[in-house]
């Protein structure tokens, strides 16, 4: 049975519930943007419902632990479009198997999971350091950053105890949302911009502080100086920082004159 | 903050600064204390990489290149013609937190060239590490550089505020320093190493005792040496760093291949490659030493006083001892599954675990991550499609780098021929 969701976790946790209450066999997940076969015209729509989604997770933690939420949400936010699919089946073996099947990594499922749940991490570390933060007038921190995964929720704690004492917006201009910390609290934000342009470019051409370029300029003069001209191995430093990302990169910016 | 003036400084005071290799920010664990600026987390993170492949976690400068001594290998000693420039100590707090601030960097790694006297030297330092965590409230990363000859009071007050301390070696060899840097010696690298040391240790006893006391130097010392600017040979070295490995429990021992930097007749000439190869393989000695439980006798002695290039030298180790090969994978204790060349200690634990549950096959061992075609020398089991039959060890070598290509094929060509002469006539040292 084809149905289609919001494509929130809640959604698909929601879905999972579903499959049970409603003995569907072979529930197949569309998102919302997924053009749907003519033939299903009149899709239902899944409506999600948080203390659904609430009972399946508490039922995920009381056989798997948190580890297995960890590892179920993280699947999530990779967005691959088999992503869906493979945490139904997963879910069913799961229960199936009261939760002993996360234990065993040999099985294709679970590896699976895993696999991705690394790629995840790997990414994960890496907008902790590739984030840069751009002061703006109001002496805000701004960052826009595009992961390929969607791992931005997976770094708040860590910008929130790292920056406590700074004002941040951390935003995903792939997916155009991002979070926002005020020094007390951390909350999810969509900004409505009213300018056409992107807004990286929107941010650097009218929001920036006065200092804000020098500094960017002082560090693009350390990473220069700091390298060593008769070691150097491109080869290793692109396998450490892939080109997709040179674009977030202050230092890899032509220098900003004004 | 006068921006173009700081420019000039950052310029020639990061420039003199990269020299030294190490950049870690691990090891030390920080909280951000009372909703203030920064933590540490223990792993450290990699903010980015330089052309070079070298990770850029720290802003790391020098106080000032202006020195009164005259090290030869060093840009900053006194004799060369260069600019010169110092950061006021709150320039170089500013910058810090400017740079932390947008998640450029961990932390801070400041070292200096010697003014007027070591203690002035390191009362500065220890004053910009003071100022980010007393006025700042900063829990970033700090590391200081002692400074060889600080006075005991400095570095302890240093140790109060600094994640970890660092005095440099650079020159492996009691007769290579004397001759490099006359201005120097030994004695004045271990005074602080040693306090540092004695602190560390006080810390931990009375951190039993009273909970209160005041953190120490988290993240401990370490130490650097340069390889390749006197000739030294790969045991000396190898016995220096397990010497200070031992009596000083430093944390890391750094090995930086020698850049070239002048046209000194006593160091090797501007344009001589630096040894990249030798200095990959002392960090696998180094390892080898730390997580595989080997004697640096085992590995480095008068009979074999240098590194081979082309093998790595636990494959050498073992074709010098073939006799207590092969090992029985199913049997063998922990220390002798380390000692297989080819096989990482993340696969030595995977074998441990796998054979609880059965007896591990061949093909078992092609899922761990082993490098197969070196180990299979010098394994037994189940399985094998290798028949062990008498070998030498030149057979084996050869047939194990028929196989394998370096990717360092070159460079170590160059350098074998370079240090020919130079480290054949070597006695070991300590
Ligand atoms: S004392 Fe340090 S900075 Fe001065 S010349 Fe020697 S190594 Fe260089």
């Amino acid at each position: 049975m084809l149905l289609k969701y919001d494509f929130t976790f809640e959604g698909l946790l929601t879905a999972v519930f579903m499959m049970y209450d409603e003995k569907i066999k072979d529930l197949q997940l569309l998102r919302p943007e997924q053009s749907q076969p003519s033939l299903f015209s009149d899709m239902e729509y899944i409506i999600t419902d948080d203390s659904k989604a609430s009972r399946v997770w508490k039922g995920i933690a009381k056989k798997g632990g948190v580890r297995t939420q960890q590892l179920l949400y993280r699947v999530f936010l990779s967005e691959l479009p088999q992503m869906e699919a493979l945490i139904l089946s997963f879910l069913r073996v799961f229960f199936q198997t009261q939760g002993t099947v996360v234990k065993n990594p040999a099985h294709p499922l679970t590896s699976k999971l895993l696999e991705i749940q690394k790629m995840i991490g790997r990414e994960k570390h890496r907008m902790d350091a590739f984030v840069r933060f751009m002061q703006t007038k109001e002496g805000w921190y701004v960052a826009t950053i595009a992961p390929d995964f969607n791992v931005l929720p997976l770094n708040v704690t860590h910008f929130k105890n790292r920056y406590a004492d700074q004002h941040w917006l951390l935003y995903d201009v792939k997916r155009n949302y991002g979070f926002f910390y005020d020094q007390e609290k951390v909350q999810e934000v969509q900004l409505a911009l009213e300018s056409t342009a992107p807004l990286t470019h929107h941010i650097k051409t009218f929001c920036l502080s006065e200092e804000e370029t020098r500094f960017q300029e002082l560090w693009k003069l350390y990473f220069d100086s700091t390298n060593i001209t008769s070691r150097k191995n491109m080869k290793l430093h692109l396998q450490h920082v892939p080109k997709r990302y040179w674009k977030y990169l202050t230092e890899k910016q032509p220098i900003l004159k004004k | 903050m006068n921006f173009d003036r700081i420019k000039e400084k950052l310029e020639i005071l990061a420039d003199a600064a990269k020299y030294d290799v190490s950049c870690a920010s691990s090891g030390s664990t920080r909280k951000n204390k009372n909703k203030g600026l920064g933590n540490s987390s223990g792993m450290g993170i990699c903010h980015s990489y330089t052309e070079d492949g070298r990770c850029v976690s720290l802003l790391k400068i020098l106080l000032t290149n202006h020195c009164i001594f005259d090290c030869a290998y060093c840009v900053t000693r006194k004799s060369n013609d260069i600019k010169r420039a110092a950061f006021k100590v709150q320039e170089v707090v500013d910058l810090t937190i400017q740079f932390y601030r947008r998640n450029y960097i961990e932390g801070l790694f400041l070292s200096s060239g010697i003014f007027k006297n070591p203690d002035t030297t390191m009362e500065r330092l220890v004053q910009v590490a003071k100022k980010l965590r007393e006025e700042e409230n900063f829990n970033g990363y700090i590391h200081l550089k002692s400074i060889p000859g600080a006075s005991d009071e400095l570095m302890r007050e240093a140790g109060l505020y600094a994640d970890r301390l660092s005095v440099n070696i650079e020159i492996p060899t009691e007769q290579g320093l004397k001759q490099l840097a006359p201005d120097k010696n030994r004695e004045d690298f271990i005074k602080p190493m040693r306090k540092v040391k004695q602190e560390i240790q006080l810390y931990r006893s009375e951190k039993k005792k009273f909970r209160h006391t005041p953190v120490y130097a988290p993240a401990g010392q370490s130490t650097q040496m340069i390889i390749g600017a006197t000739g030294e040979s790969d045991a000396q070295i190898m016995y220096t760093s397990a010497y200070f490995y031992k009596q000083f429990r430093m944390k890391r021992v750094y090995y930086s291949g020698y850049i070239p930097i002048s046209y000194d007749p006593r160091l090797p000439m501007i344009g001589t490659e630096v040894p990249m190869m030798r200095e990959n393989r002392l960090y696998q000695t180094d390892w080898l030493l730390r997580f595989y439980g080997f004697d640096i006798r085992e590995l480095l002695n008068k009979e074999h006083p240098n590194l081979d290039m082309d093998i790595d030298p636990k494959l050498s180790w073992a074709l010098r001892n073939l006799s207590f090969f092969p090992i029985d994978i199913n049997t063998a204790d922990k220390q002798w599954l380390a000692r297989i060349p080819g096989v990482g200690m993340k696969s030595v634990h995977k074998i441990l675990t796998g054979r609880k549950h059965q007896t591990i096959r061949w093909h078992d061992l092609q899922k761990m991550g082993i490098a197969m075609n070196r180990a299979k020398y010098f394994i037994h089991c189940p399985g094998t499609p290798y028949d062990f039959k008498d070998r030498t060890s030149s057979q084996i070598k050869g047939l194990i780098l028929g196989h394998t290509t370096s990717k360092y094929h070159k460079t170590y060509n160059g350098q074998l021929n370079l240090f020919e002469n130079a480290t054949t006539s070597l006695t070991l040292s300590s």
